[in-house]
């Protein structure tokens, strides 16, 4: 289980997180949503402890992420960046079996090898995009071989910052179906982010909505149509007018 | 900003070098204690080594047979004056040795070394690789860092040392061939005039700039601002600081060595 309590984080005069309260009970998918630069990946890379709070705690399991062991801690996740964050001095599957090549998680080359080529199929990529390098493949594909790196080496954890932007329609269903699947077989706890509304109802069990710095509204997937809050509704429907300005 | 009075402007560049400087005394020292600890990553200091050794040897060579080949006939000219031409061997052989081979190796080494380290390394954490990094459980100072100061450390000297004797053929090609020396009386003085403490002078030096070259590097990459503009900016201010710095502690160096 993870818990945000009161986080705060501003960067200069400029207050991205307000106070964000938020629960995500083990083994469920949590989809955040909100409107872009509202500070979803920095809440993300607060648990992580990639940035640190200016106040506020964040517990998982029970432990303040603050104060424990860094390498046992990170073990326990998988990320997947915005960007994709592929390290480009890397082939694809050297990128993926990362943390399978050195480390407490180590194991032979050939294994290692093996493991990143079914987490590559996984994704939908053949296996021999494995030796080419990250600045060979398209946006989407360096997205795809960010996922297999995330889930390469079975985390309990696992953040997916918008892993289906810049993908096409096909490879956006795969993609859902694969986040549904670690979530459901490996019964990993899932956080989420992304803008697509068909991922949304795809993969989640909870969603909450972030915006001016606090969770706005959250709630089973279920009651994402009923809600009556006027934030969620405007951002599910796409409406330019509401309480949410279209000029931020 | 530019419009400050020039008092100002001095108050806040010493106020902000001084924050700098030990800002950077606490990065190296923190580089240091992941060189000292394990995980060590062989792959990554192998890598270092091929990209700040032996891939300046050309730059390097060339930098210091062309300075050299001048000094030389610098010397020549100068000493003519005192009917004292006959002292180039010598002067080309400390000057190479003890000032112009480790400055000129590790001021190449600045514009090649720290400005690819400091880039690479600022484009890395722009594009998030520094926190995928942290994520997947690796020390970015243990795997970016400690591999590419250490190679630096060790390789740089021996680059000075190849400076050096680049720099001493250059400025014997010029004797021989220009100036009218004896071959042999050439290479006789100058071996006889350089002593074991001119040449260790000249590989600390270079170890000390390197260790600066590549810390350099690493530390302004790390501090980068965002978006490309910030991988300019740390580019920028890692060569600069790099150079200045090497020059410093050429200075002090020098006192050290040689003014008893
Ligand atoms: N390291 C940082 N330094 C300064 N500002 C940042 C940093 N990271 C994020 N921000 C700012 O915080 C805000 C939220 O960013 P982010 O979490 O990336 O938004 P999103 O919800 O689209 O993921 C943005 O305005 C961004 O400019
Ligand atoms: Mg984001």
């Amino acid at each position: 289980m993870i818990t945000l309590e009161n986080v705060h984080k501003s960067f200069g005069p400029k207050q991205v997180l307000r106070g964000v309260d938020l629960t995500i009970p083990k083994g469920e998918s949590m989809v955040i949503i909100g409107g872009s630069g509202t500070g979803k990946s920095v809440a993300l890379k607060c648990v992580l402890g990639l940035i640190t709070p200016d106040q506020g705690r964040i517990l998982v399991d029970g432990q303040d992420a603050a104060r424990a062991e860094r390498d046992a801690f990170l073990a326990r996740f998988g990320m997947l960046f915005q960007g994709g964050a592929l390290f480009d001095s890397l082939s694809v599957w050297q990128n993926v079996a990362f943390r399978l090549l050195r480390g407490s998680l180590k194991r032979p080359k050939a294994e290692a090898r093996e493991i990143a080529i079914e987490k590559l199929r996984r994704v939908g990529l053949t296996p021999d995009v494995a030796d080419l390098f990250p600045s060979e493949l398209s946006g989407g594909m360096q997205k795809r071989v960010g996922l297999a790196r995330a889930i390469a080496a079975e985390p309990e954890i696992i953040f997916f910052d918008e892993p289906t932007t810049g993908l096409d329609p096909i490879m956006s269903g795969v993609i859902n179906d694969l986040i549904r699947e670690i979530v459901v077989e490996m019964g990993a706890t899932a956080m989420t982010i992304t803008h697509d509304m068909t991922s949304v109802r795809a993969i989640a069990d909870k969603v909450a909505m972030l915006h001016d710095g606090v969770i706005k509204w959250t709630g089973p997937v279920a009651q994402l149509d009923s809600s009556g809050d006027p934030h969620l509704d405007q951002f599910i429907h796409g409406r330019a007018e509401g309480p949410i300005a279209a000029v931020r | 900003m530019i419009l400050l009075s020039p008092l100002q402007h001095l108050g806040r560049a010493v106020l902000g070098l001084l924050a700098t400087i030990g800002q950077v005394a606490i990065f190296a020292f923190d580089g240091l204690s992941h060189m000292l600890r394990p995980p060590f990553y062989w792959r990554e200091f192998l890598a270092a080594l091929l990209q700040i050794g032996w891939l300046s040897l050309p730059v390097v060579g060339l930098t210091a047979f062309f300075t050299g080949g001048a000094l030389a006939l610098q010397i020549y000219a100068g000493g003519a004056r005192f009917s004292a031409e006959a002292v180039v061997p010598q002067i080309v052989a400390i000057g190479m040795v003890r000032e112009l081979g480790p400055v000129l190796v590790g001021l190449m080494i600045a514009a090649r070394v720290t400005s690819s380290i400091a880039a690479e390394i600022a484009t890395m954490k722009v594009t998030e690789q520094i926190d995928a990094l942290v994520t997947l459980s690796t020390h970015p100072m243990k795997y970016l860092t400690a591999p590419r100061v250490l190679a630096a450390l060790i390789v740089v000297p021996i680059l000075v040392g190849i400076g050096d004797i680049i720099g001493i053929f250059g400025g014997y090609v010029v004797g021989v061939q220009q100036l009218g020396f004896n071959s042999a009386s050439y290479l006789k003085n100058t071996a006889d005039f350089l002593e074991l403490s001119d040449i260790l002078s000249s590989l600390i030096k270079g170890a000390a700039f390197g260790g600066i070259a590549a810390t350099m590097g690493c530390y302004f990459g790390m501090q980068s601002g965002r978006g490309a503009q910030g991988v300019g900016q740390a580019t920028k201010a890692s060569v600069q600081a790099a150079a200045v710095l090497i020059l410093a502690a050429n200075f002090i160096l020098t006192s050290v060595f040689f003014s008893s």
